[in-house]
């Protein structure tokens, strides 16, 4: 298993629009990745339960990645974040 | 005439009649099925339907609204294909052998709740989107798709509206939106607002308004119903000042702020934090001529880090891309005031410990704020100004510290640009009077009408009891400013207002007189401040 852990820089936080592009995302790699904050966890591809973690602004989360090409699936989803939320 | 007040959340004014928005809902009914897989087809064709009128939701919208608002729909279609949504309604399908309908609807005020109880307004106002979905899934199961066809352009009375609905409506036949419930931050209130149209939202609607004239004020939040003349006649009034004002707006957008005999005038913006950049830009402001740099230290407990100045900075600089932004350092003390400065108790605090004095005194405080804004001037063109100066001495101790910080940061290999020009606030009696020596040791001047009005009357400005005497044309005043700007320019600085005065258009002209070079104002005099320009010779 591979993991990182992020900062939330956007204003609104883990806000709707990009939790479904990285659902989307998400369901086209064979890993299984899933999203730590406040203490609740979520599973990427699922838009709902990502949004109702409700993760904000200056947040920490951990993100773990799991599965055959987790070395290649970690850095995909770590770019995903930096570039979007 | 009746009127009913809520919370304008669209500004403007709306005269005509009402429709009213009835979704004619019915309850879904609970019926139960015979075959669980027919059923579960069923949804998947709805859904299948569904999306692909989002997908044409999104397309109108990307046209009228633009890709940011229209994003929505693009999210509506995420929503549908989530996993939990799915499984939770087929779910309900299969073990209470019910039809899809009620799955749905169950399923959808579920996770429309879930959102609901979250603490913060963003995620609470999803519930909308969840509700939104479910109630179109249901729509095409229940073969109740409507439109409504208006006739003529009326002032929309509804329970609540969906962003969907928002946008299904005809554009040129909505004058306004009326609702009960809502929320400012909704996306029917930001529609609203990028449609240009007055919304009120918590009205207490009646179905019986349907089909009768009535007023509605976004800026009040008042909507009337049955209109007498008279008050019909003074909101026609307002409504044609706000087209007079709009038209206004367009056509001095883009132009150039130039008097009739060839001068340009600097217009900038005054702004109070990053948010503002937008609203500067906006309405066309060609630099910001003052930052006030004191919502760092007021928004903060303790004092605000070299990083957190630079970032906040840095984005200004950066959104006003190339266009200068004046900086003023740290104005506080007298009537804003800081806990943890402890400043104390003073008999008058408007002639007491502030601004540059309390920097002077406390330079780890002065340098701090100046490194941040060295460190931003890499990003764009940035001024810095000093305020409340009075003497030569104190404009010499500024650019010392200027110097030492440059010294700091060029060892330290961080980059900062050289072109930063330096300037003071004029805005004490003493500063005006002696400004000719002043102007040699900087760029440029920045005439604070509000202190030196206060200083050279002599009248306190918060005390109401002098209202009446508080007059900032007096000649005392002027002649100050005349004086200013005519010993800058000998002195080879340029010098600009960036007062309250500088948004008087009933002195606009007198300051081209005198020969300002620069006008610094809150956004929205940017473009009146303009339009006065333009007709100046």
């Amino acid at each position: 298993m591979k993991s990182f852990n992020y900062v939330i820089t956007d204003e609104v936080g883990i806000h709707a629009r990009p939790a479904g592009q990285l659902a989307k995302m998400v369901k086209e790699l064979t890993s299984k990745v899933t999203i730590e904050a406040n203490g609740k966890s979520a599973e990427a591809t699922k838009l709902m339960m990502v949004m109702a973690l409700g993760v904000k602004k200056d947040a920490e989360v951990t993100v773990k990645v799991e599965g055959p090409d987790e070395d290649a699936d970690v850095v995909k989803v770590e770019d995903f974040f930096k570039a979007n939320f | 005439m009746q009127q009913f007040k809520g919370k304008g959340i669209g500004k403007g004014v709306a005269i005509g009649r009402i429709f009213f928005y009835d979704k004619g809902e019915e309850a879904v009914r609970r019926e139960t099925i015979d075959s669980v897989d027919a059923e579960i087809e069923r949804y998947e064709a709805a859904k299948a339907k569904a999306t692909e009128q989002l997908q044409k939701l999104y397309d109108k919208a990307l046209v009228e609204v633009g890709e940011e608002n229209a994003a929505i729909f693009e999210v509506h279609q995420m929503m549908l294909e989530d996993e939990d949504y799915n499984d939770s309604i087929s779910n309900i399908i299969k073990t209470e052998k019910v039809c899809a309908e009620y799955a749905v609807a169950t399923t959808g005020d579920n996770f429309a709740e879930m959102f609901a109880n979250m603490d913060d307004e963003y995620f609470k106002a999803r519930s909308a989107d969840v509700k939104d979905i479910s109630e179109r899934v249901v729509r095409v199961l229940s073969g109740r798709e409507t439109t409504s066809d208006l006739e003529e352009p009326v002032i929309l009375v509804a329970e609540d509206l969906a962003p969907s609905e928002t946008v299904q409506f005809d554009k040129s036949k909505l004058l306004a939106f009326v609702t009960r419930l809502g929320s400012a931050n909704s996306h029917t209130a930001i529609l609203a607002r990028m449609m240009s149209l007055p919304a009120i939202i918590g009205i207490d609607i009646d179905k019986s308004w349907n089909g009768k004239q009535a007023i509605v004020d976004g800026y009040k939040g008042t909507i009337t119903i049955d209109p007498d003349d008279d008050y019909m006649k003074e909101m026609l009034l307002i409504r044609h000042r706000d087209e007079e004002h709009r038209k206004l707006l367009q056509q001095l957008k883009g132009k150039p702020s130039v008097t009739k005999s060839g001068r340009k005038i600097k217009l900038y913006a005054n702004i109070g934090g990053v948010k503002d950049t937008g609203a500067a830009l906006d309405n066309d402001a060609e630099g910001v001529g003052l930052f006030r740099s004191e919502f760092l230290y007021l928004e903060s407990e303790d004092f605000p880090t070299e990083d957190t100045q630079f970032q906040a900075y840095k984005s200004v600089v950066q959104n006003m891309a190339g266009k200068q932004v004046v900086i003023r350092t740290l104005d506080l003390g007298a009537d804003k005031q800081v806990g943890y400065f402890d400043l104390g108790d003073e008999d008058n605090p408007a002639m007491g410990y502030r601004a540059i004095r309390i920097c002077l005194d406390r330079p780890e405080i002065f340098k701090t704020q100046l490194r941040a804004i060295y460190r931003a001037s890499a990003y764009g063109k940035v001024a810095i100004m000093f305020p409340m100066i009075i003497s030569l001495d104190e404009v010499l101790q500024c650019k010392k510290y200027v110097e030492e910080v440059k010294q700091e940061l060029k060892a330290e290999n961080i980059p900062y640009s050289e072109d930063v020009e330096l300037g003071i606030m004029i805005e004490t009696p003493a500063a005006a009077v002696i400004s000719e020596y002043l102007a040699k040791e900087v760029d440029f001047f920045s005439i604070g009408t509000n202190d030196l009005t206060q200083y050279t009357l002599a009248i306190d400005r918060q005390n109401a009891k002098l209202e009446s005497i508080n007059d900032s044309h007096h000649p005392a005043v002027l002649e100050l400013i005349r004086m200013t700007i005519e010993n800058g320019h000998k002195g080879g600085a340029w010098v600009g207002i960036c007062g309250e005065l500088a948004a008087d258009t009933s002195l606009t002209a007198k300051f081209i007189e005198y020969g300002v070079d620069e006008l610094s104002v809150s956004p929205a005099f940017i473009l009146p401040v303009r339009a006065e320009i333009v007709n100046t010779e």
